[in-house]
């Protein structure tokens, strides 16, 4: 464990990612302890630039920028997390039940995951967004993951099926291990560097969805996020009236998780395929 | 079944059927899982609007003969199916009495127009600089790598909205939106078509550059995989001319990313649908987006059914190709292994 850190802190690529990542997260958890503001509160003018009263100007109803960019993040990053926890839950139970399993339980699980993976994922977030009327941050993370997960099945099952066949499995299997019990002890523990990527993948996906989803108008009700900050710019024009305090940072706050988040995973992915890598 | 060949495309094609009924069954089940029921929803919704009440009782009973709410659950569901087929896909709230059908067939040609030679072209664009760069190596390497992860990561609508802000806005260079000038009507001449191509600028740049960037992602690795290979050594040390070697390893990291191109059609949807709305431009992004604010159900239902059906359409077609060209499925088609 603790070669696998310092191998993965010689890797300038999850460092980066790493350092953004913490950046964003303190700006998320420790900026609204600091400022305890409501980010509805209509304090100023509409749209005003920014000043030295708005860091970042206001929005269309005279909301400050800057609350509603922490408040913003915060709600982003804990649908991420969310959606990323429920979907790899999800996508790792039943990829290595169906590749450790084979035969017909690993028929029907990958045909329901390849059906799942067939119907474009943006189809049923939104049937479901809809169909569900009240929509917490926590309530849309689990929808997000519950559509998320068919990519990490695909994966883990096939990673699963190869380690199926090492010697350990054998040994184990002949100290009288049950199904379970060899899932859990003997296959999952060989990938869980695998696994940890998958989440980061997800919780990046899960941010991404969101922002979709809330820019469509179907975000958290009563709460900002990102998405929610990008959808009232495209309601309100605030893109056309030239207010790019109202826009530039939240798209800022969102490019820059997502790639964090990515450049965390390819720099994980260096440093556990040793092929990727060039001497 | 005699021909392997035809024996695989059938077995694609029960597949895609199959996905089509479950995404259709969601399609009719989600939205009639609203508290109420969508009609009495949005009935209420106009009632508040100040609509005379012998309008609301035509729209009412209109709505719950469209949805069938009175019968049995299984029986509106067979109306829906039949109905689906008749490519009667019912009417809209908010444009009564407009036909979803309607909106949606004006809609669907920006739409495909703006979308798959996006795709397509960011593909091959982002599949020819990935292959180079893992090949070429070095300080190139580094530069695209790092320009790919950047653009890839940048969701679509936030590159369309920092463009429609800079290069529409900010500097005037292109339209702030819309398909055509406003106060143009749609025909086949010369000048609408310019004036179309100018608008199309931004939404399809918006949309390419991070297509390239995640295909180059995945080709690069892929063919660093490749370069690795035992064949490439073998073939190095045989002293077959580097171009040579490149063509296969092109060639076979290719593969994988023919069903990356499936997978686009797929991922990039959401994306695609929102910037639309950035740029007001007049597909089905746009018009879902009003949907949604208008709670108009039929209409939301109209446009994720034919999303359903182009992605399942265009996967659909990507496979069949594949099945052409990777040599392996070839084979065992054949039964030559």
């Amino acid at each position: 464990m603790k070669d696998i850190l310092i191998l993965l802190f010689r890797s300038k690529r999850f460092i980066v990612g790493f350092v953004l990542f913490l950046g964003i997260l303190s700006f998320a958890l420790i900026g609204p302890i600091l400022n305890p503001k409501n980010p509805f509160q209509m304090v100023g003018g509409l749209f005003s630039p920014p000043s030295d009263r708005f860091i970042l100007g206001t929005d269309n109803l005279g909301r400050d920028v800057f609350t509603q960019l922490m408040y913003g993040t915060r709600t982003s990053l804990l649908i991420g997390c969310t959606a990323g926890l429920i979907a790899t839950t999800i996508g790792v139970t039943i990829g290595s039940i169906a590749g450790y399993k084979g035969g017909i339980i690993e028929e029907v699980l990958m045909g329901i995951t390849n059906v799942f993976i067939t119907i474009p994922s943006i189809v049923i977030l939104i049937l479901l967004s809809i169909a569900i009327k009240a929509r917490s941050a926590v309530v849309m993370g689990l929808v997000i993951g519950i559509t998320a997960w068919p990519w990490t099945a695909r994966a883990v099952r096939a990673q699963t099926s190869s380690l199926k066949t090492r010697e350990h499995i054998d040994i184990a299997r002949i100290t009288g291990f049950s199904s379970l019990e060899m899932i859990i002890y003997e296959i999952l523990p060989y990938m869980f560097s695998y696994i940890f990527m998958a989440f980061i993948l997800q919780f990046s996906g899960g941010i991404l969805n969101e922002a979709t989803l809330s820019m469509l108008g179907l975000g958290p009700f009563q709460t900002v996020s990102l998405g929610v900050m990008l959808h009232w710019s495209l309601l309100w024009e605030a893109v056309r009236t030239g207010a790019w305090w109202a826009f530039i940072p939240p798209v800022i706050c969102l490019s820059m998780t997502t790639f964090s988040l990515m450049s965390m995973n390819t720099g994980m992915d260096e440093v556990f395929n040793p092929r990727l890598r060039r001497s | 079944m005699k021909n392997p060949f035809a024996r695989y495309i059938l077995q694609k094609i029960s597949w895609y059927i199959l996905a089509f009924f479950v995404a259709v069954s969601l399609n009719f089940i989600l939205p009639r899982l609203i508290p109420g029921n969508p009609v009495s929803v949005i009935v209420n919704q106009m009632a508040t609007g100040g609509v005379q009440s012998d309008v609301l009782e035509r729209l009412y009973s209109t709505y719950m003969k469209e949805f069938g709410l009175d019968k049995p659950l299984y029986i509106q569901y067979f109306n829906y199916l039949r109905n689906i087929f008749r490519w009667n896909l019912g009417t809209s709230f908010m444009l009564y009495p407009g036909k979803v059908k309607d909106l949606i067939g004006r809609a669907l040609p920006w739409t495909i127009s703006l979308q798959v030679p996006a795709i397509l072209s960011g593909w091959i664009i982002g599949n020819l600089l990935g292959a180079f760069s893992a090949y070429k190596g070095g300080k190139f390497d580094s530069v695209a790598f790092t320009l790919s992860l950047v653009f890839s990561n940048i969701p679509y609508y936030c590159l369309a909205i920092v463009f429609l802000y800079l290069l529409a806005v900010r500097f005037g260079l292109f339209p702030v939106g819309g398909g055509y000038s406003f106060g143009m009507v749609p025909t086949l001449s010369l000048r609408f078509i310019m004036n179309a191509l100018y608008h199309y600028i931004l939404p399809y740049l918006s949309m390419v550059l991070v297509a390239i960037g995640g295909q180059a992602i995945g080709m690069r690795e892929m063919s660093l995989y490749e370069l690795t290979s035992d064949y490439v050594n073998y073939a190095k040390n045989l002293g077959i001319r580097d171009e040579r070697i490149i063509r296969y390893v092109f060639r076979n990291a290719m593969l994988p990313q023919i069903t990356g191109l499936a997978i686009s059609f797929g991922t990039m949807m959401g994306g695609a649908l929102v910037t639309e709305s950035v740029f007001s431009y007049p597909g089905v992004g746009s018009l879902l987006f009003t949907a949604i604010r208008q709670n108009d159900y039929p209409l939301i239902q109209g446009c994720t059914l034919i999303i359903t059906v182009a992605v399942l359409t265009a996967n659909f077609l990507v496979e069949i190709a594949y099945g052409f060209i990777d040599p392996r499925i070839r084979a065992v088609q054949l039964g030559e292994r």
